[in-house]
């Protein structure tokens, strides 16, 4: 195997596009946090970033067919992590999603590892199928190789993560050639199973009371004035008090007063919003369709059907990532707990996208190579 | 290791581009949601953010004092908490509203009344739920800023009063105003606030009461206060001078201790009102923030009454007391000619039924004109010239001396007692005035029944000359009302002469009373509260007791004081019972003015002057009496720290 990529095959429009939005995050984080308890807050996002970064940069340099090899041993090591989170995890709101890495000297959330090594597995499973049609046998497979994880992170309890794996299955699935016959028998299942926990009778059955609440919250925020509801409504108040233009930075009284929930992470949209309106609003979506547009085209330039897959297991991730939180900070979605990709402070989250970012360029650098 | 897939490049394009589209339609259509918030409802929330931001926090205004006629404090504040409910989010309210409850110690029953009490105030209004916060209510509110955001304490003063309810009758007291004061106050007042309920606190309620300010403030997510935007400063009630002498009312309230009546002492000259005693008395400081249904009711029917003021409320026969009615009567209209006398037995028979004789059993007053019948109270002599003059001149000359009407004091809720005459029968009873009646009624007995002020006011009138000035506790009130009854000369030399006798005389009632070098005049009264045959036959019991009247004056004419004392149930003789109290408030007075034109009095008393003489310890009493806690000196500097508007 010959592997030299030069740096002039790095995809350098990604690179901007992606220091863009987190250069915005950082503004943002700084905006929310300054002159509180959280202070620096900034920092130490620019310093997860680095690490990011660097991350990103070795990843790049292993060929990702290796990677795809040990497919097998990944998924095995994943799913042996989620049971010593359930078995030894440290608690923390409320969830055990951490296991302490001694190392890095944070909490490292499973669970986004575990989002990265579906990706792979499900590129490895998707490119092994031959015809150009997906038959129900490996839907099914591929059903059962995301849903033994995804029951894992369900009891954790993290509904959020959960959830991200079903677009990845779902977007590997239709690209290997999904029929329409079983997209739409798997559709009205889904259908079936919203229903049920929007349903109370069956949901009191399935979901966690804090789960259960987060829904009832969304349909009746009325209801429930300073929890899940409360935080919507604040939300929807700080972006649509934003106006056109935006309160300017540092001074959005929804953000800087604190009446915007967990604001410099799951709704730094929210903050954002308020400070630079809808103009900022414009800019930072704009950014993220670039990103996931970039993403598309360096999956049709994929040298072959393996890369393609795991590219888009990144896009369908990083895309559903946006498409729920930007969602729920508009109001027009539950609180899910799931961050805004590259703006949100998070250690762990931002590992993931920088990794996932990384086998993107991984397969990018490799498009000419035989 | 060699995988086919690494081989396989058949890439499904057009999937792909599905792919992009649908990225593109997904921005497309978060942004059309941000388009309607930020664009198209922007000015709603705007207005959303603005309310979660702004809040809006009442200055409640301190009341004004008050002072006694030469200023020492009577009545004033301490400063205090108020828990308010801020009502901006329904639903936050009503989530939090079991924890208040059970915070504070209030029943969520009453604070959910409250909610519906002012439903129609403004939201950004918020309403006081506890107007006086205890220390474990303010922690309770510190430890939960964050968790419960509807509650916020303000500073506020409350209502100081005398300590043992010095004062506590005319003072009044002040409470929560009830849904009757806030239709009627034309939207000054609001749920929760604060107005006087009973005596001079409701009586100048306009006065005392300033006008509250309200303060727009920046908060945060958990309540607490980031900038203040503006203020609109609230203006303090104004003070008011009493005509209350201070240390005239401590000797009445001393000299009628623990027994239940009421003493007045006026100025005749100006109506003034010296002092004004009801006893039982209750603390207000005890009940002046909010008192509960429960302890409310047992007040009211405590058979003591002590919420009541016996000094303008109780409406009792005057007893002897009228006889100086039926007497000015006679010499006025000469029915029967003045030197009518009667011969006592301890018996008389009218209209063939035995009317006896206060001294039946024990004596005789023997043969008695006016002058002795009046010095020795002979009941026989009074039935007899009742008899003569008829029940049309005694309720003329009772009406024309302020029987059966209210004097007009500014105090609430004052009774007009009852003067009857044979209009009266007619027109409550639609029967005809038996003449067996009016042998009665020239005794104070009967159906007349008399306040001990609307006494002090006929007496003080009488020994005027028939110049009845309105009683009043305002000092320096404009329109000072005056009523003019002129009486002849020699029936006041006569009449006042009879009432110097009754101190000063032998024979006289009330020779207890009298005191070297002063005119000390007056009349006693011992009103029965049943007749003598239903005493006898509900046995002897302690609520039949006689009441001790004794209203007295000095001097003999043109007095300078006035002072009418019930003792209610004392089972003594008027001059007994009542008579000491009359004449330690009027040696009190004269002490105290012969103190100051020799120049030893001073009522202001600097702290220099502590200790030297008993002029000044005297002086300090009030200051110690009103914060026994504390020592004068700091409430003098509390006093002078305060505004004085």
């Amino acid at each position: 195997m010959k592997d030299a990529p030069g740096t002039r095959d790095y995809d350098w429009w990604l690179l901007a596009i992606l220091a863009t939005i987190c250069a915005l995050g950082v503004v943002e984080v700084y905006s929310t946090t300054h002159g509180s308890s959280l202070q620096g807050m900034h920092m130490k996002q620019v310093r997860w970033l680095v690490i990011g970064f660097v991350l990103m940069f070795a990843l790049s340099r292993l060929d990702y067919h290796l990677i795809l090899d040990q497919a097998p041993i990944l998924y095995l090591i994943g799913l042996a992590a989620l049971v010593a989170v359930l078995l030894f995890g440290r608690t923390h709101f409320g969830a055990k999603r951490w296991i302490p890495i001694p190392a890095l000297g944070e909490l490292v959330q499973v669970s986004e590892l575990v989002k990265l090594i579906i990706i792979i597995v499900l590129a490895r499973f998707f490119a092994e199928v031959r015809s150009d049609q997906l038959d129900l046998r490996d839907l099914i497979k591929a059903g059962l190789l995301v849903g033994v994880p995804l029951v894992l992170i369900l009891k954790q309890p993290d509904l959020g993560t959960a959830l991200v794996l079903m677009p990845m299955l779902v977007v590997g699935a239709f690209l290997a050639g999904l029929q329409w016959q079983h997209a739409a028998a798997f559709s009205l299942v889904g259908i079936m199973l919203v229903g049920a926990v929007f349903y109370p009778p069956v949901s009191r059955r399935i979901l966690k009371p804090y789960q259960r609440e987060r829904i009832t919250s969304f349909l009746h925020p009325e209801e429930d004035a300073k929890g899940a509801g409360y935080q919507l409504l604040q939300s929807k108040i700080a972006v649509g008090s934003g106006g056109f233009w935006g309160k300017g930075f540092r001074n959005g009284s929804q953000n800087q007063l604190g009446y915007i929930p967990v604001r410099y992470s799951d709704f730094i949209m929210s903050a954002w919003a308020e400070e630079q309106g809808f103009k900022g609003v414009l800019l930072a979506l704009g950014l993220y369709m670039a990103l996931l547009l970039r993403l598309v085209q360096n999956a049709q330039r994929a040298k072959d059907r393996a890369g393609m897959f795991l590219v888009m297991g990144v896009a369908a991730a990083l895309g559903f990532h946006v498409l729920v939180n930007v969602a729920m900070v508009i109001g027009a979605m539950p609180v899910t707990g799931i961050p805004l990709p590259l703006m949100s402070y998070g250690g762990s989250a931002t590992l993931f996208v920088f990794l996932a970012i990384g086998l993107v360029m991984n397969v990018r650098l490799r498009r000419f190579v035989n | 290791m060699s995988y086919w897939f690494r081989n396989d490049n058949r890439l499904p394009q057009g999937r792909l581009a599905v792919a992009a589209y649908i990225i593109v339609g997904m921005i497309g259509v978060l942004l059309l949601g941000f388009w309607k918030l930020q664009v198209i409802d922007a000015d709603k929330y705007s207005s959303m953010a603005e309310r979660n931001r702004v809040r809006y926090i009442p200055v409640i205004a301190p009341r004004g004092r008050m002072l006694d006629r030469d200023g020492r404090v009577l009545v004033d504040n301490r400063p205090a908490f108020s828990v308010l409910l801020l009502r901006d989010e329904p639903a936050l309210v009503e989530k939090y509203l079991p924890g208040i409850a059970d915070g504070l110690g209030i029943p969520l029953d009453d604070l959910r009344d409250q909610l519906a009490n002012t439903k129609n105030l403004p939201k950004f209004q918020p309403i006081i739920i506890k107007p006086d916060a205890s220390r474990a209510d303010i922690d309770f509110i510190e430890s939960h800023r964050s968790d419960i955001p509807v509650l916020e304490m303000i500073p506020v003063s409350r209502r100081r009063y005398l300590p043992g309810g010095f004062l506590a009758h005319a003072a009044g007291y002040v409470g929560e105003v009830s849904e009757q004061q806030i239709e009627a106050s034309n939207g000054k007042l609001r749920p929760g606030d604060f107005a006087g309920k009973t005596g001079l606190e409701h009586q100048y309620n306009d006065l005392l009461q300033g006008t509250d300010g309200m303060r727009r403030v920046v908060v945060n997510s958990v309540g607490k206060e980031v900038e203040r935007l503006a203020t609109q400063e609230a203006i303090p009630g104004k003070q008011i001078q009493l005509t209350i002498d201070y240390d005239l009312q401590q000797i009445a309230e001393q000299s009628l201790g623990p027994r239940p009546g009421a003493a007045v002492a006026l100025d005749p000259r100006t109506g003034e009102v010296l002092a004004m005693v009801s006893h039982p008395a209750l603390d207000p400081n005890e009940f002046a923030v909010r008192i509960s249904g429960e302890d409310w009711k047992s007040l009211n029917e405590d058979p003591q009454h002590p919420l009541l003021n016996r000094a303008i409320q109780a409406q009792l026969a005057p007893g002897s007391v009228f006889k100086i009615v039926t007497a000015t009567a006679m010499l006025e209209d000469k029915v029967p000619p003045e030197n009518f006398t009667t011969f006592c037995p301890g018996y008389a028979s009218f209209y063939g039924r035995q009317f006896k004789c206060y001294i039946y059993g024990k004596g005789s007053h023997g043969v008695a004109g006016l002058h002795k019948a009046i010095l020795e109270s002979c009941d026989i002599f009074f039935y007899n010239v009742g008899m003569r003059l008829g029940i049309d001149r005694l309720s003329y000359y009772a009406g024309k001396f302020g029987l059966g009407h209210k004097t007009g004091i500014d105090l609430p809720a004052e009774e007009p007692g009852l003067m009857p005459s044979a209009e009266w029968a007619e027109r409550v009873y639609h029967r005809k005035w038996y003449a067996g009646e009016t042998i009665s009624v020239a005794i104070g007995q009967g159906a007349v029944i008399t306040t001990p002020l609307q006494l002090a006011r006929m007496i003080s009138g009488i020994a005027m000359g028939g110049v009845f000035k309105q009683p009043h506790l305002l000092k320096d009130a404009p329109n000072v009302g005056e009523e003019r009854f002129a009486l002849s000369e020699p029936t006041v030399e006569k009449i006042t002469d009879a009432m110097y006798g009754v101190v000063n005389e032998d024979g006289g009632t009330a020779r207890n009373v009298r005191l070297p070098g002063i005119e000390v005049s007056g009349k006693s009264g011992t009103a029965q509260v049943i007749g003598y045959a239903t005493r006898e036959r509900m046995g002897k019991q302690k609520k039949f007791e006689d009441n001790a009247w004794f209203v007295g004056y000095a001097p003999r004419r043109n007095p300078e004081i006035a002072v009418a004392v019930l003792v209610q149930e004392s089972g003594k003789h008027g001059g007994e019972a009542a008579g000491p109290v009359v004449k330690d408030v009027i040696k009190a007075y004269y002490d105290k003015k012969n103190k100051k034109t020799q120049g030893q009095y001073t009522a202001e008393t600097k702290s220099d002057a502590t200790g030297k003489g008993s002029a000044a310890a005297a002086a300090l009493a009030p200051r110690a009496a009103l914060k026994p806690e504390n020592s004068a000196a700091v409430m003098r500097a509390r006093a002078s720290a305060e505004p004085q508007r």
